[in-house]
């Protein structure tokens, strides 16, 4: 237990002093982060709508988070692979499932951390009241998402194990993908046909219309003053549909992952260059 | 003989890449090679780029799965003890692979605790460690992008061993280093031999080097082990006067650097 501990504690010592080293460009992303949320909330704002406003606030907001934390675990193996360090890390004597559950520990710091810096600049900017939003059914909400996010963060991470550069390309068209159908800025019946049951497969496009429901947005009694967020029953379709994709997901990326990495090994895939 | 701590037997791996439509291209980095390194001893593989070197050490680090053959580690199996393989090894490769931006302490406390173990201890072992590579412990809280590649490889060095392996894999350790350092790295692998009893499987370009650590050494070109011996058994059976000339002589082959780059190693 100890061991698992200190194996546990390794990723989150090295991602917190990598953090400390590259301030810069974190204090950047993060900045990036802020202003790209502003400039599509504002869009709410000027047009004078306060439901367009707060349905585009928990786009940003959410979509921020989910995007953060499935990034830095899909991520993480491409970092690894850029540094060198790849073969050094799968070479220690580590459980897979420590080595990502570290890394999905530190993923989820960050995104926290980048959500808060997020919705603080939002609340400041566009003067939005939450008052009356059901925010302790958000955070539950937001846990449940968790798990399905960082399972998909999971099967994600194993493009870079494939490949070092087309896994990095493969696992942002993917993210993309995710921002296209989930509904993140527009309500997903604005997509083609085509694309629309692509929405069915995203956690996000349960998270955020379940997240919309609390705070109140299109609920009937939601002024600008006070919002009239509905109590978390009234989620129970979404909440469940997030925990069953998180019971699948999570396991899944585990067993891809190791699959994945034994056929790399036989391959001879896990060198620096790929 | 001594228990052999590694026990390889007709290791073969074979890397495909498909260059066009149908067209598979095959490259044998391994074929049939055996070879046993007793506890304690230190055994030199020699070749040129593309013979194998890297292969080989990337398969006994688990990093790689041959396609046939025996692989025991003091006793442990591979591919299927992978577990109890990675904690009896440490491995410095030619390219000191770090987190470049982190310090030398960062990057060795990580490792420690990647391992399981306690960072009071293996920051106390490090530094004792660096200190008998010749290394001033200021350098310790030194980023490695500040630092030369000969202090990157005493810190690589420092990793491996601040894990107290009892088996080390060390893949051409001294390429590119100053004359200095290069004697600082051959010195202190002799003491880690003499006091910790530490088998060594080394994969160097130097002869001289070679000489000076090596019980035992192998010749691999093309995949293959060639000979084997004493540098002395192996000059004295190519005729040759130097271990030099007896690799030309047995492989047919330079240690030129620049040949024979292949798709593994």
């Amino acid at each position: 237990m100890e061991t698992t501990m200190r194996q546990t504690w390794a990723f989150l010592f090295r991602g917190y002093h990598l953090t400390r080293r590259y301030i810069g460009w974190v204090i950047v992303f993060n900045f990036y982060a802020l202003v790209t949320s502003a400039t599509v909330a504002l869009i709410g704002v000027a047009a004078g709508n306060y439901q367009l406003t707060l349905t585009l606030v928990v786009g940003a907001l959410l979509w921020n988070y989910l995007s953060r934390l499935y990034e830095e675990i899909a991520m993480s193996i491409a970092y690894e692979r850029w540094e060198g360090t790849l073969e050094y890390t799968f070479m220690a004597p580590v459980p897979r499932l420590v080595h990502l559950l570290g890394i999905s520990l530190f993923s989820l710091i960050n995104s926290v951390v980048t959500s808060l810096i997020v919705l603080t600049g939002l609340v400041l900017m566009t003067d939005l009241r939450l008052g009356g939003a059901n925010l302790f059914g958000v955070l539950v909400l937001v846990a449940v998402s968790t798990l399905a996010y960082i399972g998909l963060g999971l099967v994600a991470a194993v493009f870079p194990v494939m490949s070092a550069e087309r896994g990095a390309e493969a696992t942002h068209i993917f993210q993309g993908s995710l921002l296209l159908v989930s509904g993140v800025y527009y309500p997903i019946e604005v997509l083609p046909r085509w694309l629309q049951p692509l929405s069915a497969i995203s956690p996000a496009t349960y998270t955020l219309s379940a997240c919309r429901k609390l705070f109140g947005v299109g609920i009937s009694g939601s002024t600008p003053e006070r919002l009239a967020g509905v109590p978390l029953s009234d989620v129970s379709h979404e909440l469940f549909i997030l925990a069953l994709m998180g019971a699948v997901l999570l396991p899944f990326g585990l067993w891809v992952f190791v699959k994945v990495e034994a056929w790399a090994k036989r391959a001879g895939k896990l060198k620096r260059t790929g | 003989m001594a228990q052999a701590a590694i026990y390889v037997r007709n290791l073969r791996k074979c890397f495909r890449k498909r260059s066009g439509f149908r067209k598979v291209s095959e490259l044998w980095a391994l074929d049939d090679v055996s070879f046993s390194v007793a506890e304690g001893e230190t055994y030199g593989l020699l070749g040129p780029n593309g013979s194998g070197k890297s292969s080989l050490i990337r398969i006994l680090s688990t990093l790689l799965i041959a396609d046939s053959g025996e692989v025991r580690m003091l006793g442990y199996s591979l591919p299927q003890q992978q577990e109890q393989v990675r904690r009896i090894i440490g491995r410095v490769s030619v390219d000191a692979a770090f987190y470049k931006k982190l310090s030398a302490r960062e990057n060795l406390l990580y490792t420690a605790l990647l391992y399981g173990q306690k960072a009071r201890d293996a920051e106390r072992r490090a530094m004792d460690i660096l200190e008998q590579l010749g290394m001033e412990n200021s350098k310790f809280s030194t980023p490695l992008e500040e630092m030369s590649r000969g202090m990157q490889q005493k810190i690589s060095i420092a990793r491996a061993l601040v894990l107290n392996p009892p088996l080390l894999l060390l893949d051409e350790p001294t390429t590119g280093l100053d004359p200095k350092s290069r004697r600082d790295v051959q010195t202190f692998l002799e003491k880690l031999k003499e006091q910790e009893g530490t088998t060594i499987l080394l994969t160097t370009h130097d002869m001289t080097e070679a000489e000076r650590l090596c019980a035992r050494i192998g010749f691999l070109a093309h995949g293959k082990l060639v000979a084997e011996g004493t540098a002395e058994n192996l000059i004295r059976r190519a005729n040759a006067q130097t271990l030099d000339d007896a690799f030309i002589k047995l492989t047919g082959e330079e240690l030129l650097d620049e040949e024979l780059v292949a798709v593994e190693d």
